[in-house]
Parts: structure tokens; C-alpha cells; sequence
């Protein structure tokens, strides 16, 4: 980062501690709250002075200030406050939230794991993005994979299994990732062997899954007269489960849940230390250097982008089998794309992808935990739009401030023209 | 590589053979004058027939399902008019994406545009001021409001995207969501009250006063209105704007090769900022139409849809801006008709959102309609020639 | 060379390669025989690429037969070939920046460990062949870090880790100084003493005559014969090339120089990495002189060019035109201050492929009086400029209103020239003005930028080929590594001074 945006990012930080300091912490409630780690009864607590911890992270931001002004040898320090500054954001959040509002404490654990939760779709579609990006091939449809896989499988388990039977569940996810890798096979047949441009081909599927799902939902669905089932149940970790704290709280969760961990783990290990790996990731970046030495392209791109359908597929399968047991249109809502900003935020790299995609698991969880919570500043109260409009607010800002500096994949987005 | 050793492809040999040139030329111009419409028609005559083929495979006839789709579409003077006032809006935000994709920019936040240049409509109307004001003074001054509204959030993205490389898909797709959010809490807020009419049982704006509306042209529900003819004009205007202009002579450079936009000097951040601050004014003024023209007033979640619909207009009609009066036609025909399918043959509306995106699909991938009917590739339009994949934005 | 009997390693027989609209390959004959160093010759656009890469199994010949070794042979894609022993070296490079050498070594041809890369192995494979043949390569560098000299030798260390033993060198040498070139011979020298067969293509001259065993000529897609190095001048070449007698030597009169008009003074400028690729440059071009810059891309070239024209801002120092200062204004600015440019690129900067020629040549000037009135762009007045502006500059093209993309690389040029040197400049910046193209567009070409010069204005030259750098300027700078590190007048330099100075050496 240039030094001239670290020091209006500094800049910025400093304002938002004098403001932290001067006036936000005068203003909160003194009355102590507490954050709490495990569900009641006897929950193991940990209490504070709001106030007193919002007066510290303001002078830890006008410090992080300071250094980005303090010259060439410092560098190094303001580069380390800066990260801890931005860190530090997300708790700031929740303490304010906490001041505000009327409850005294609240269950950080459990934020944690509805962050872990809230991101899985994200974090999934990340990977999708990842596989597709990697090769070259630029893929806006994720959105559209994901709602069209959540509505196959869902149709599928509503009309033959009653949306109850479990055998019938798991077939159905099964075909929701089917569904995923059927799209992407399509966006590869236009994208990669019809060439055309990929955004346009991203568009036209989007359009087609609203169809689609729309179509089934109202010709399937409801008159099957299962609308809603019975979704995924948790599974216990073995051992992992037993641990005091969070054994009952993060390793017992969900099947598609511990999936996306399985997911980023394998994506990691295949792209970056197989063979098979170093051949899609050649042929993002420079497909003709690759053709000369004998690598198929067309064979490369189409296999990593039907992969990435299928992860997608199975980002959809959790919002209408596992998060939920149901289907409404357009339940995707965007996630999609935010997970399209995630991987753009990890600089298309799977461990700095799910960090991002985390991210914004927690903008969704602190967003509907502060709604629960009631914040309130002065007398009003803070709508619940505001709230849900956070992690939208949150890609902005991680787009526009993380494009800059990020490299896509050398050949993302051009289309491969082969030697003849 | 780092250094740009040499520009000629080893593919493009340059052998001097200027009299292959010219008889290709000669080709080129026979095709030509067909091809723009050409295409786009037989696409739809293909996505029609596979749409029948699935109407079929779930037990209805398709014959009889589109037949009254078209007899819902056009099959009376009420159904035209209802068609076309059905229409009207997408007009406008068609216009805005299509306008965009000459700049090479993907606007996909036309309905976000169009929602917030409807609601400063619906606010700036009921101002007290406002009270007295002629309707012939105050129904200009309400379509300014509305084109003001889109114009800066049409601009919000095009500044982020100037100024930072984000990519304007997913800041307009944000930008939708947020928008609609906000202003379905605006509107439906009662404690405290902000934009809602505290007279009415459901959450909407108040009414702009009844002077305050554009003339009509068929009264049945929901009205035709001259909103239509203003959208109308403003395609015109856009296309002159486009292709007569130095201004669309810049949008075009950028749209196609920003490189060689800067070289000429250019100010290529400049036109990306304006471009898509007046696609989104267009959008706008969309929107502010359709509260003047219809109800005056604004519910919540009466837009939805309008946005990737648009872009499917935009795109059946290659963006070009004639193209798009035709297509938009089309298409919201199809839309309303679609109620009369049903209500004869029992199949849902989204048969024809299917038939809508097969369409869609065919248009984009012409290749595949190309194939089928084999019709050579002839002159290339502004629609092949414009760049919008170039990555992320990062690096360029 | 090779035993009795010979039967040609590499053979190409009748070889035609159709592209739509034009023929690059057609009938060709080109045999390779054990041990030696094939010269293939012609100039640009003879299609001596498309028949390499025929052979290399990138492209399918229309008609004709390859054989290896006598045998009859047909390759689906390049691997066929690579399994046959035939690496290639392109023009452009083909390697990934982003990954290690040792990365961009294997791919293709990985070593694995089950389902997992050995890089350790690669690594260690990688020296060996390194330290067998003298190539000195980093196995766990970025190859984007590295130097063109660099990048050239994993090229070939990528072609002999696939044992080849017939390499394609395609111009290997454009991109190196007149001493790594040297170094380069000794390299291919030592590569047939170990028993490899080298084709070596290329358009210059001087290098054919210095290492080639035998030379065959092609000329607008066909083979015009062979020669024999030892019977052979630059001048007998030269016209087998071209069909043609060829002049080498410019018609130039003496330069009529009067006053400075441009004027570079201390001017740094750092590249889009943050590094510096201009250093403390200063040079003055006069009225009525043609100043050559001469250097081996990368050495800063690019950024000087961009910090004169507008289309980047360097980090002090100044730039000044008739006395005026532009140092910060855009491309626009100084565009109306009467400096053409000719961008080295000229399909990503100079044209928009898909607008017709005659917008192509009011790009910089559309904004302008007689070509808009208000708001209106006045379509008669631009296909006036456009009919006049082909006509006088040779552009053969069928019409104004077809699309730049359809014509050939020389003529495309001609349409920037066009543009660009048909006012009434004060300077003239042309870089890379004829690469990439035919001998009858480069004599066209250098005969326009002597007339400019003959006209008073000022042309700052920017070229890598030495050849064009000699034959056209007046004064000589040369940039290496971003310092102007020696300034001649064309009198008292020649080719193996400046050839020192470009490496790095020290001038006189």
C-alpha cells in the first residue's frame, strides 16, 4: 500500500479515536456488561466497562494514527497498527452494540460460530470463484449456480421425499451439487468454447436460474405441499465434540458446515501442490505458454470450472437443506456476490479468501445479534435494515479498497483463442 | 512478459496480399445489413421452440399456451395498451444498461437507479412548498428530482470504480440491495415517520399532489401514460448522443480499447464517472415516470424484477438504443401476457421467464444460433466489439 | 556434422498453412540436418514463424508432410512434438511471471511424487542441466523478477529439460544487447557441439552471416532458395529477401539543426512497481535533427516516451516543448502543443481496431474544429481528411469506412503516421516505428520521419534495432538502465561502441 493511502487511512483511524474518546465513551452507559462463552446456565463471563475499553481502542486508533505519520523507520510498526486497528474494529462494534442496548451480556462463542456459520455459503462460493478464476475464466454466475442448485434440490426433496424423508435429503444435496456442475459446464461451453465474453455468459445464467427456480417453485414445489422440511441435523465430532466450551457450541454443527473447511483445505492442497494444480493455475494465468508445452486448455478450463460449479452447488444445497429446510425465490440474495468479493479481498488465495468470507459471516451474525439486542441511540431505535444492510456495505468498502492492490489471475477474463 | 517485444502475431503474417482483402469486404457488406436483426429474431424463434419443447414435457400443450400468451400480449386494443404500459419502464432502464455497455461498463444497478430516482420523486412531491405548485411547473420539476436521484446512484459506483477499479458489477448489484432496503424502511417506517403516508393502511408514500401527474394516453389499470413517450425520445437522444457526438465518440474509444483512449488524450475516469452517473439518471427518470404517470405515490417492492430484466433488454437489443424500444416492447408484452397463459391454460408465468431466458441465452451466445441456422459471421457491432471482461480491475 | 547418409532430422515438404484471408505458408521445403545451424531467413511477415510453429505442432499445415528423421509424422499439439525431441524458443516469450522458474521448467512435463509435484527433484534436474550446457538459472526465482538475458536461458533450459535435441530459436536475439548476443552464439555453438540441431530464425543479417552452416530464404510465405553462408554478403541476402535490390543506407541530407524544441531536463520516472525507470535524463532534441535513443527494451524506454507524452506524470524534473513547460499536462495538452506520437504499441495504444480508418485518424483530433461544430461531430469533414490523408501516405486499404483491424501491419502503421505526422509538428516522438513490418513499409516509414526532419521539426527516435537507430539519427543517446549513459553525434560513433554502451560498458 502506497504511503499516501496509509496515511488516509491513518488519518481516518485517528478521527474515528478522538470521536471514540471525546465523545462516544462520555456518552455510553456506565453500567458494566459482559461477554459470555457458553449458553446459560452457569455461563464462564468476562465483564467490563464499556466505556473504559472504547477509551482504549480510540488511543490505540490515534496511535495507529501517529505512526502512519512518523517516517520511513516506523513503517514497519504502522503497518502492524493498521492491521491491529482494523482488527480491532469488530469488537469495537459489538462493545458500542452491547452499551446501547438493553441487555447486560452476550454469548461471544456463539457469535463466533454463527460468523463460521453465516459465511459457509460465502466461503463455498469463494472456492467456487477460486476454481473458476484460477483457470481464467471469469464466473459472475456463482449467484445464479447457487439458487438454481438450492431450488433442483429442494424440488427434488419436497416432491419425492416429502421434505422430510433423510434418505431423500442427502440424494437431494446430492443433486443440488449435480445441478451446480450442469451450470458451470454450460458457462464453460459458452464462455470458454463459444467465446463469448464471460460476464455476459455469468448474466445470462443468472437469468436463467431465476427462471428456473422460479418456475419450479411454483409449479413443483407448492403443489407438493411441502414447502417447508426438515433440514440437515448436527452431527458431533467425535472426540472434538467432548471439549469443554466449544465442543457443543463449534464441533457439533452441521454436515455442509464442516464441509466448507474440507472444501478450502482440498482447494489449497490441489491447486498448489499437484500437478493438476500447477496446470489450471498455468492456464489462468498465460494459456499459451501452457499450450506450447502440450497442456490441453480447453480440457483444463472446462474441469475447473465444472469443480467450481459443483462447490457452488453445494453452496446452494445450504441455503434451502441445511440453513433452512425450504425454498423462496431469490434466496440467494446476493451471497454470490459477496462471496466474489471475499476471494477478490483474499487475493484470490483460499486461506485469505475464508478469512474474508468469515468477515462477512460476521457482519450477518453481528448484524442480526445487534438486532436482537436492541440497540438503541438515544431514543431510536436502529432499524433492522440498517442491520441487514451491513455486509452489502461491507463489500463496498473491501472492493473498492482491496482491488487496487490485488492481481487477479494474469489471464482472468480473456477469453482463450487456440493455435490452429 | 515484462517487456512488449513485438506486436504482430505469428498468426497474422503479413503477406501484402491486399486483393484477398477486398472480395472479403464485398462479403462482409451483403451480410451486413441483415445481421443486427437477424440474429436477434432467430433467437427467439429458437428459444420458443425449446420453450415449447419443456411445455410440452410437463403435460401442456404449447400450442395453446402460446397462443394466448399472444392473444394476453396484443390480442385487443386493452392488451396492447396494457402491454405497452407494462413496457414503459423497462425502456428506461434498458437504456441505462445498454448506454453503460457502450463505455464498456456493466450497469447492472438499474434498478436500484430506478428505485431511488422513484423515491426522490415520491418525497420531493410531497414537500409543503409544493403544495400550490402547478402541475405543469411542478411535473418537470418532479422528473429533474427523479433524474437527480439515479444520476447519484448511478455515480456512486462509476466514481468507485474511477477512482479504485472496483468493478461495477457487484457495486450495483450491492447498491440494489441496500437501496431497496433503505427505502422500504423509509417508507414503512412508523416510529418515527419519514416518507410514510400516515393516512393509509399499507406502508406507502404520500401522494404527489394530484396536479402532479403525467397526461394519460389509455386509462385502464394500471394506465398507459406519456411516460412512455418521454422514454421514447430519450433512446433517440441517446442514440445521438452515442453515434453523433464527441462525447459518444469518447464513450465508444473507452468502450472498446481505454488504452488507446488514453493515448488520444481522453480523459478515460472522467467518462466512466459520467457514463454511468447518466445511466443511472436515465434509470431515474424511469422511475420517476412511473410514480407520476400511474399512482403518485411509492409502495415498497413494486419495482422488483425490473433490474435483470433490463439487462436482458439491453442485451436482446445489442445495445443499441433503437433496438431497445423494440426489444423492451417485447419483452413486457411477454411479461403481461403471460397472465392470460395462465389463466387459460393454467401454466405458470415463469414458463415464459424460462422462454425469456432462452432467449437471453441464445442472443448472447449467437454462436449457437449462427450454427443452427448457418449464417456466416459478418460485420462485427458496436455490441462484439465492446470490452467489458477486463478483469477485476486490478492491475490495468 | 553428421554421419554419411544423412537423412534430415527435421523436414518440412510442401509444407502450406492457410490462415482465413491469407496464405503464410505456401508449398514450403526446409530441411535440418544433424549437427548444424540452420539459418531461416526473410523478412518480416515471410511467414518463417507460422512454418516453425507448423513443426512444433501449434499449428495444422493446410497441406504437406513433416517428417523426424525420415519418418512421416503428424502432431495433434505441441507435446507430439516435444515427445519427438523438438523444443522451441518464441519470439515472446512463453512463460508465467508469477510462478518460480523451476515451476515454469515442468509444467507440461511435471515430476511427481503419486499425485503430488517433486519440486525437489525439478530443482536438482534443473542445475544439472544448468551446469551441462553453461546456462545460469535460479531454479526457485520469480520469472518475473528476471532480465530478458534471464528469461531466454530458462527458455531454453524449459526445452533441453524435455531432452530436445532439435531446437527452434525463434529471433532470439531482438532482445539483447550486441554483447549478449555474442554470448548467445557461444551458447548455440556449444549446444550443436553436444549434438543438437538448431534452426535459427531471424531477419538479421549481420547474425545469419556470423553463425548459420547454411541459410534458407523465404519471401511472402515461399521458399526463394538456399544460400551458402560462405558465398554470401548482406547485400546478395538482403536482396534474396526482399525480391528486390535494397538500399540499406537512408537518403539523407545533412541535418539543418536550429533551436531546441524539446528539452528533457533531469526528468525521473518510477514505473507502475515503484521502481525507477528513468534517472536523472536529460537530453535536447533541435529543429531539423532526428535523435536516436538506443538500448535494449526495459531500460526505460517505454517511461521516458510516456513522461513526454503525457500519459504519465514523472517524479521531477522537467519537460518542455517551444519553451513551454509540460512536465504535467495530459496527452491532450501537449498533443495540441504540435507533438505527434507514434506509440510502440500500436494496437493497444495508436488504433482502435474495431472504428473505421477514417475515425482512427482524427482520434486525437475529433474534438476539434473542422471535425465537430458544437455538439455535432462533422462526418464530412472527417471522410475528407481521411480520403486525403490514404492517399498521401500509401494506405492501401478499400475503403475509409472499413475497420483498422482488416489491414496489415504496415499499413496500420501507415494510418498512425498519418495521423500523427501530417500537421505541421514541432517534435515528433516515434517509438518502435517499424517493427513487425515489411522492408517496402519500413523504407516508406523512415522516408516520411527524414522528410518531418527536413521540415524542422524535432524527432526523438526510440528504437531497439541498432540498424535503424545508425541509419536514421543524427545524435545518439543511449539508455541503460534509465541513465542516459553516453551521447554521440552519428559521425563519431558506430555499432560496436554503441553495442558496449547499451551492456553496460563504458563509452569513450
Amino acid at each position: 500500500m502506497k504511503i499516501e493511502q496509509r496515511r488516509t487511512i491513518g488519518v481516518l483511524f485517528g478521527i474515528l479515536g478522538i470521536v471514540l474518546v471525546g465523545a462516544v465513551a462520555p456518552n455510553l452507559d456506565s453500567a458494566s456488561r459482559a461477554f459470555t462463552f457458553e449458553k446459560p446456565p452457569q455461563p464462564a463471563t468476562l465483564s467490563f466497562t464499556p466505556s473504559v475499553l472504547v477509551i482504549a481502542i480510540g488511543i490505540i486508533f490515534i496511535l495507529t494514527a501517529v505512526s502512519t505519520f512518523a517516517g520511513p523507520r516506523a513503517e514497519r510498526w504502522s503497518k502492524i497498527a493498521l492491521g491491529t486497528s482494523a482488527v480491532l474494529f469488530l469488537p469495537l462494534i459489538v462493545i458500542i452494540g452491547l452499551a446501547l442496548s438493553t441487555s447486560t451480556s452476550t454469548n461471544v462463542i456463539q457469535l463466533m460460530v454463527e460468523s463460521l456459520r453465516l459465511g459457509t455459503p460465502i466461503a463455498l462460493g469463494a472456492m467456487a470463484g477460486l476454481w473458476c478464476e484460477r483457470a481464467g475464466v471469469v464466473n459472475i454466475a456463482i449467484e445464479g449456480m447457487m439458487l438454481a442448485s438450492a431450488g433442483v434440490g429442494f424440488t427434488i426433496y419436497a416432491t419425492m421425499g416429502d421434505a422430510n424423508q433423510t434418505s431423500w435429503l442427502w440424494i437431494s444435496i446430492g443433486c443440488a451439487v449435480l445441478t451446480g456442475g450442469l451450470i458451470a459446464a454450460l458457462h464453460a461451453v459458452v464462455s470458454v468454447s463459444f467465446r463469448v465474453d464471460q460476464i455476459i455468459s455469468g448474466v445470462v445464467i443468472n437469468l436463467l436460474a431465476i427462471g428456473v427456480t422460479g418456475f419450479l417453485r411454483s409449479e413443483l414445489i407448492v403443489p407438493s405441499g411441502s414447502t417447508s422440511g426438515v433440514p440437515t441435523s448436527n452431527i458431533a465430532l467425535p472426540l472434538l465434540s467432548s471439549l469443554p466450551v466449544v465442543g457443543d457450541q463449534v464441533f457439533t454443527n452441521k454436515p455442509i458446515f464442516f464441509s466448507m473447511f474440507v472444501v478450502v483445505t482440498l482447494s489449497w492442497f490441489i491447486l498448489w501442490r499437484t500437478r493438476f494444480g500447477l496446470r489450471i493455475r498455468s492456464v489462468g494465468e498465460n494459456p499459451h505458454a501452457a499450450e506450447t508445452l502440450g497442456v490441453n486448455v480447453i480440457k483444463m478450463r472446462y474441469q475447473a470450472v465444472i469443480v467450481g460449479g459443483l462447490i457452488a452447488g453445494l453452496a446452494g444445497a445450504w441455503f434451502s437443506m441445511e440453513s433452512q429446510g425450504g425454498f423462496q425465490d431469490n434466496m440467494t440474495n446476493g451471497a454470490g456476490f459477496i462471496a466474489l468479493a471475499a476471494l477478490i479481498f483474499g487475493k484470490w488465495r483460499p486461506s485469505t479468501a475464508f478469512l474474508g468470507a468469515m468477515l462477512f459471516g460476521f457482519t450477518r451474525a453481528l448484524g442480526s445479534r445487534l438486532q436482537i439486542l436492541g440497540v438503541e441511540v438515544g431514543d431510536f431505535e436502529i432499524p433492522s435494515e440498517l442491520w441487514q444492510s451491513l455486509p452489502f456495505v461491507v463489500t463496498i468498502i473491501v472492493v473498492a479498497g482491496a482491488v487496487g492492490r490485488a492481481m487477479p489471475p494474469a489471464a482472468d477474463g480473456v477469453p482463450y483463442e487456440p493455435s490452429r | 512478459m515484462s517487456d512488449d517485444t513485438g506486436s504482430d502475431d505469428t498468426g497474422s503474417d503479413d503477406t501484402g496480399s491486399d486483393g484477398a482483402k477486398s472480395s472479403a469486404a464485398a462479403e462482409l457488406k451483403k451480410t451486413f445489413d441483415i445481421q443486427p436483426v437477424l440474429v436477434p429474431f432467430l433467437a427467439i424463434v429458437l428459444a420458443v421452440f425449446i420453450g415449447g419443447i419443456l411445455i410440452a414435457a410437463i403435460g401442456d400443450n404449447p400450442f395453446e399456451a402460446y397462443w394466448a400468451l399472444l392473444r394476453g400480449m396484443w390480442g385487443s386494443p386493452d392488451r396492447i395498451a396494457s402491454s405497452l404500459a407494462r413496457s414503459a419502464p423497462f425502456i428506461g432502464a434498458s437504456l441505462a444498461v445498454a448506454f453503460a455497455f457502450r463505455a464498456g461498463l456493466f450497469n447492472i444497478g438499474a434498478e436500484g437507479q430506478l428505485l431511488i430516482g422513484a423515491t426522490a420523486t415520491a418525497w420531493v412531491g410531497t414537500w409543503a412548498m409544493f403544495g400550490d405548485t402547478p402541475g405543469i411547473i411542478l411535473v418537470p420539476l418532479l422528473l429533474v428530482a427523479g433524474t437527480v436521484g439515479g444520476l447519484i446512484w448511478g455515480g456512486i459506483p462509476g466514481v468507485l470504480k474511477a477512482r479504485t477499479g472496483a468493478h461495477e458489477v457487484i457495486v450495483t448489484i450491492m447498491l440494489n440491495n441496500i437501496a431497496a432496503l433503505y427505502v422500504r424502511y423509509l417508507v414503512s417506517s412508523q416510529d418515527p415517520i419519514i416518507l410514510r403516508d400516515e393516512g393509509a393502511s399499507v406502508p406507502r408514500t404520500a401522494s404527489v399532489p394530484s396536479g402532479a401527474r403525467l397526461p394519460k394516453i389509455v386509462d385502464i389499470e394500471p394506465p398507459l401514460h406519456s411516460g412512455i413517450i418521454i422514454m421514447i425520445v430519450l433512446c433517440f437522444v441517446v442514440a445521438f448522443l452515442v453515434n453523433k457526438t464527441p462525447f459518444g465518440f469518447e464513450i465508444r474509444t473507452v468502450g472498446t480499447n481505454p488504452d488507446a483512449a488514453k493515448y488520444a488524450g481522453m480523459g478515460v475516469n472522467r467518462t466512466i464517472i459520467l457514463v454511468m452517473a447518466l445511466s443511472g439518471a436515465f434509470a431515474g427518470l424511469a422511475g420517476s415516470t412511473e410514480i407520476l404517470g400511474t399512482s403518485g405515490f411509492l409502495s415498497p417492492g413494486v419495482f422488483v424484477a425490473i433490474g435483470f430484466d433490463s439487462i436482458a433488454i439491453a442485451l436482446l437489443a445489442r445495445a443499441n438504443p433503437y433496438g431497445i424500444i423494440p426489444a423492451a416492447i417485447l419483452w413486457g408484452s411477454m411479461l403481461s401476457g403471460a397472465g392470460l397463459m395462465q389463466q387459460e391454460t393454467g401454466l405458470s408465468v415463469d414458463a415464459v421467464r424460462i422462454v425469456q431466458a432462452l432467449v437471453l441465452l441464445f442472443v448472447a451466445a449467437d454462436v449457437i444460433v449462427r450454427t443452427v441456422f448457418r449464417i456466416k459471421r459478418g460485420k462485427l457491432g458496436a455490441f462484439e466489439t465492446t470490452n467489458i471482461t477486463s478483469g477485476w480491475g486490478g492491475g490495468t | 556434422m553428421g554421419e554419411a547418409g544423412n537423412v534430415p532430422v527435421l523436414q518440412a515438404r510442401g509444407i502450406t498453412k492457410e490462415f482465413p484471408g491469407v496464405i503464410a505458408n505456401e508449398d514450403v521445403d526446409f530441411a535440418l540436418n544433424q549437427g548444424e545451424i540452420h539459418c531461416l531467413l526473410g523478412e518480416n511477415g515471410a511467414g518463417k514463424s507460422t512454418l516453425m510453429n507448423v513443426l512444433f505442432g501449434l499449428y495444422q499445415p493446410t497441406r504437406g508432410e513433416i517428417l523426424v528423421r525420415g519418418q512421416s509424422v503428424s502432431f495433434s499439439s505441441s507435446a507430439d512434438a516435444i515427445a519427438l525431441g523438438i523444443g522451441m524458443v518464441h519470439q515472446h516469450f512463453q512463460l508465467i511471471p508469477v510462478f518460480m522458474v523451476a515451476e515454469n521448467v515442468v509444467l507440461g512435463d511435471e515430476i511427481t511424487n503419486g499425485p503430488l509435484l517433486d519440486m525437489t527433484t525439478a530443482r536438482a534436474r534443473i542445475v544439472e542441466i544448468a551446469e551441462r550446457y553453461g546456462l545460469d538459472v535460479d531454479p526457485d526465482a520469480l520469472v518475473g523478477d528476471l532480465s530478458v538475458g534471464e528469461q531466454q536461458r530458462v527458455e531454453l533450459v524449459k526445452a533441453l529439460f524435455r531432452e530436445a535435441e532439435i531446437l527452434i530459436l525463434d529471433e532470439p536475439t531482438a532482445v539483447l544487447t550486441p554483447g549478449e548476443v555474442d554470448e548467445f552464439f557461444e551458447v548455440v555453438k556449444s549446444l550443436v557441439d553436444k549434438g543438437k540441431s538448431i534452426v535459427f530464425i531471424t531477419h538479421k543479417l549481420r547474425e545469419v552471416l556470423a553463425v548459420a552452416d547454411r541459410i534458407t530464404v523465404l519471401r511472402n510465405g515461399r521458399t526463394v532458395g538456399s544460400a551458402d553462408p560462405k558465398e554470401s554478403t548482406a547485400q546478395t541476402l538482403a536482396n534474396l529477401m526482399v525480391g528486390r535490390d535494397v538500399t540499406f543506407e537512408v537518403d539523407k541530407k545533412p541535418a539543418e539543426v536550429g533551436r531546441p524544441r524539446l528539452e528533457i531536463h533531469n526528468l525521473v520516472v518510477t514505473d507502475e512497481r515503484g521502481l525507477v525507470a528513468c534517472d536523472d535524463v536529460n537530453l535536447t532534441v533541435r529543429a531539423g535533427e532526428i535523435y536516436g535513443v538506443a538500448g535494449v527494451q526495459g531500460n526505460g524506454q517505454r517511461e521516458l516516451v510516456e513522461a513526454v507524452t503525457g500519459m504519465r506524470h514523472p517524479d521531477s524534473g522537467t519537460v518542455q516543448v517551444d519553451g513551454v513547460d509540460i512536465t504535467r499536462a495530459n496527452p491532450r495538452e501537449v498533443f495540441g502543443l504540435g507533438v505527434g506520437h507514434v506509440p510502440e504499441d500500436r494496437n493497444r495504444h495508436g488504433l482502435v481496431g474495431a472504428f473505421s480508418i477514417a475515425d482512427n485518424l482524427v482520434l486525437n483530433s475529433y474534438h476539434r474544429p473542422p471535425f465537430r461544430k458544437g455538439f455535432v461531430r462533422q462526418t464530412a469533414a472527417i471522410d475528407q481528411n481521411a480520403t486525403e490523408l490514404i492517399e498521401r501516405y500509401d494506405v492501401r486499404t478499400p475503403g475509409i469506412d472499413v475497420a483498422v483491424s482488416t489491414l496489415s501491419g504496415g499499413n496500420q502503421q501507415k494510418v498512425i503516421i498519418a495521423r500523427e505526422l501530417a500537421g505541421d509538428d514541432a517534435v515528433l516522438i516515434v517509438a518502435q516505428p517499424t517493427r513487425g513490418l515489411d522492408v517496402g513499409s519500413i523504407e516508406f516509414i523512415h522516408s516520411r520521419i527524414v522528410e518531418m526532419r527536413d521540415n524542422g521539426a524535432a524527432v526523438l527516435l526510440v528504437s531497439a534495432e541498432l540498424d535503424e537507430i545508425l541509419s536514421l539519427s543524427d545524435r545518439i543517446g543511449v539508455l541503460y538502465r534509465g541513465k542516459l549513459a553516453g551521447e554521440y553525434d552519428r559521425a563519431d560513433t558506430d555499432r560496436e561502441q554503441l553495442g558496449l554502451v547499451m551492456a553496460g560498458g563504458a563509452g569513450t
